[in-house]
């Protein structure tokens, strides 16, 4: 058995696995072949234990901790931290790996504050050099990628959280482990640090864009809500719905059932074109999956051209006009 | 009612970007630097906030000297005081030793409430505040999308966004940390008179002894992680570019669609 351990502390609701904990778990394995670790998988919830057995029964793992607690009904950070920091500080692994969702970006900082732990959000990558586990993670809207490791001196656990997509979900290796209780000495005498209230919808009206065959996205760089026409034009051309990077809504150009990405709507249209957006990692979720992406931006190096099939660099205000006329002409209207 | 908003100097994401010859980080010589964008709206809902439930706005920062022009556009959109962790001890952190370093001089300004934004433009850890939180031993909520005083200050009612279009409404009990999400409001611009009456507005510095901390705790030495190196992300297969004027690409790229695609 490896001394080192690789924890993956998995997301679920209801029973049901989210997306991402399986490429956490795939990624947990790859970490552990690296560093010569053996990896638990962590599952909290109340009435959890179908679902650990399940797991056990499924994945290449030593131990499936399940934390069975009704303080762990309904995610809330104060319930899970408080059962993970005794259990982390108690148990030591080296390396605690969550989805890079919502409700692991909410706790797991404050629980890293809590075991004396690193902190490494949104990784898309990791690897070893010179002994030490270097972690890749996008900075500046995903302009630049960023090495990061976490100072030699320090024993401390590191905690990250690791970006869709950045392993595959099919390279999870199957196998089994054994199911135990974790230990939930934190939640003796817990007081919630919130109330949950309710779950509502962001936008006031929906207009579902999951359909639409062809959508023009614009992004911050369309410049105003003045100046939206251009984009307005090449979407009634092509008979195109008009969507949105999240600026363009919070700014109130648009309204906010026109956002995709990762707080807003996720498509698959046959044609995307992204107008002064710049392909930060929040926005892709959304729309990656279109089957041809044009982008028209006016910096060379914008993120976007990575995913894009053909790119136009230069000025929208005077791209989108010209390809407007050039729909027209094509269309012989 | 003395609100605490935490506000980050970052580079403006519209300026072009070098990564300096070694690869360390970016050349931040003639680089411009703006209020991180969910800060602004985080200062926005504090600033609101205090005008209407009463009390003062202190905005704190960590940063080198340029930061202080950040400070000052805050004093000049209505916050009464600001701090600036502005000592080189404080500097190159990341949110465990930032979020330790903010956590002592709000403690220190004996703050209500406190105010951050989601996520730095710049190292976009998503973590300070929540580090923060954790080291004053307040409730948090991250990405919060709505915002009002309950039961006479006591408690506060947050809508919390969550992924594809939902939000979760909370209830938490005050002193408490709110990291902003950006949208959740329409900040204002500053007046002339604002900007005028920011020049006489207290702005102090803080040396890490001054909050009671060590100086191996904060900034480059009291963080966890290091930044080894920064480069262009390797980028995919990447797309063909349609070269020419706007409308010889535009053509060009009509008979894409057209013969390659399909789709016209
Ligand atoms: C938790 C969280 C959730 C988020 N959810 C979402 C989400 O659901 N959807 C989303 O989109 N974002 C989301 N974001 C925000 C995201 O991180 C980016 O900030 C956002 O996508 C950037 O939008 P943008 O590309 O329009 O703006 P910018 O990044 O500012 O890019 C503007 C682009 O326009 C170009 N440009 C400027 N002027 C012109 C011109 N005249 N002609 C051509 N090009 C021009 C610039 O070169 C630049 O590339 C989220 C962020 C967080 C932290
Ligand atoms: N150097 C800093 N000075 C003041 N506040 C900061 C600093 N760094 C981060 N913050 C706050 O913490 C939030 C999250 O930052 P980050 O964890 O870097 O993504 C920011 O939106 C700021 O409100």
């Amino acid at each position: 058995m490896a001394a080192r351990k690789v924890w993956a502390v998995l997301q679920q609701r209801g029973g049901e696995l989210n997306r991402q904990s399986r490429e956490t778990v795939a990624a947990a394995q790859e970490l552990a072949s690296q560093v010569d670790a053996a990896v638990d998988v962590v599952v909290l919830g109340a009435g959890g234990r179908p679902l650990a057995d399940r797991l056990a029964g499924e994945m290449a793992v030593e131990r499936v901790l399940c934390g069975d607690h009704p303080a762990l009904e309904t995610y809330t950070p104060g319930a899970y931290v408080a059962a993970l920091a005794p259990a982390i500080r108690q148990q030591a692994p080296s390396y605690v790996l969550f989805p890079h969702t919502y409700q692991s970006m909410e706790y797991f900082p404050r629980l890293a504050q809590q075991v004396d732990g690193a902190i490494v959000p949104a990784v898309a990558g990791f690897r070893l050099a010179e002994g030490t586990v270097l972690w890749t993670r996008p900075v500046l809207g995903g302009k630049l990628q960023a090495d990061v490791r976490v100072k030699s001196a320090s024993g401390s656990p590191v905690l990250a959280s690791i970006q869709p997509g950045a392993i595959a979900a099919d390279r999870l290796r199957a196998g089994s482990g054994a199911v135990e209780a974790l230990p939930l000495d934190g939640l003796a005498g817990f007081v919630p640090d919130r109330e949950i209230l309710g779950i509502e919808s962001a936008a006031k009206d929906e207009v579902d864009l999951s359909k639409a065959e062809i959508i023009v996205a614009a992004g911050r760089g369309v410049g105003g809500a003045d100046k939206m026409g251009v984009i307005e034009e090449l979407a009634r051309a092509l008979g195109a719905e008009i969507g949105a990077s999240r600026p363009v809504i919070d700014n109130g150009w648009l309204a906010r059932d026109r956002q995709i990405g990762s707080s807003g709507q996720t498509v698959a249209p046959k044609l995307y074109i992204a107008a002064g957006i710049s392909g930060a990692i929040q926005h892709l979720v959304g729309m990656k999956g279109a089957a041809c992406i044009v982008a028209i931006n006016k910096d060379p190096n914008a993120p976007i051209f990575a995913v894009a099939r053909y790119g136009i660099v230069g000025d929208l205000h005077e791209v989108l006009p010209a390809l407007t006329a050039a729909v027209k002409e094509a269309k012989g209207s | 009612m003395r609100i605490a908003v935490c506000i980050k100097q970052v580079p403006d994401t519209e300026a072009r970007l070098r990564v300096r010859p070694d690869g360390s980080w970016i050349v931040e010589e003639d680089l411009p630097f703006v209020i991180n964008e969910s800060d602004e709206y985080a200062l926005e809902e504090g600033i609101a906030l205090a005008e209407k439930a009463g009390g003062e706005v202190v905005v704190f920062t960590i940063g080198p000297a340029r930061a202080a022009e950040a400070l000052r556009k805050a004093l000049a959109l209505g916050a009464a005081r600001a701090v600036h962790l502005s000592h080189a001890a404080f500097q190159g952190g990341d949110p465990i030793s930032n979020g330790r370093a903010l956590a002592a001089a709000v403690a220190r300004e004996q703050c209500d409430l406190v105010f951050t934004g989601s996520q730095s433009d710049d190292l976009g850890y998503g973590a300070t505040g929540s580090v923060l939180a954790a080291a004053l031993g307040w409730p948090h909520a991250w990405l919060v999308m709505g915002f009002a005083l309950e039961e006479g200050g006591r408690s506060c009612r947050v809508v919390r966004e969550m992924e594809s279009g939902k939000n979760e409404l909370l209830r938490l009990q005050l002193p408490a940390v709110i990291e902003v999400q950006a949208g959740i409001n329409h900040p204002r611009y500053a007046s002339l008179k604002g900007i005028m009456a920011a020049k006489k507005k207290p702005l102090s510095e803080a040396s890490p002894e001054d909050l009671g901390l060590d100086p191996r705790a904060v900034g480059k030495e009291g963080a966890a992680v290091e930044l080894v190196a920064v480069r262009s992300p390797q980028s995919g297969a990447g797309a063909q570019i349609l070269p020419g004027d706007a409308a010889t690409a535009a053509k060009a790229l009509v008979e894409k669609l057209r013969n390659e695609v399909r789709i016209l």
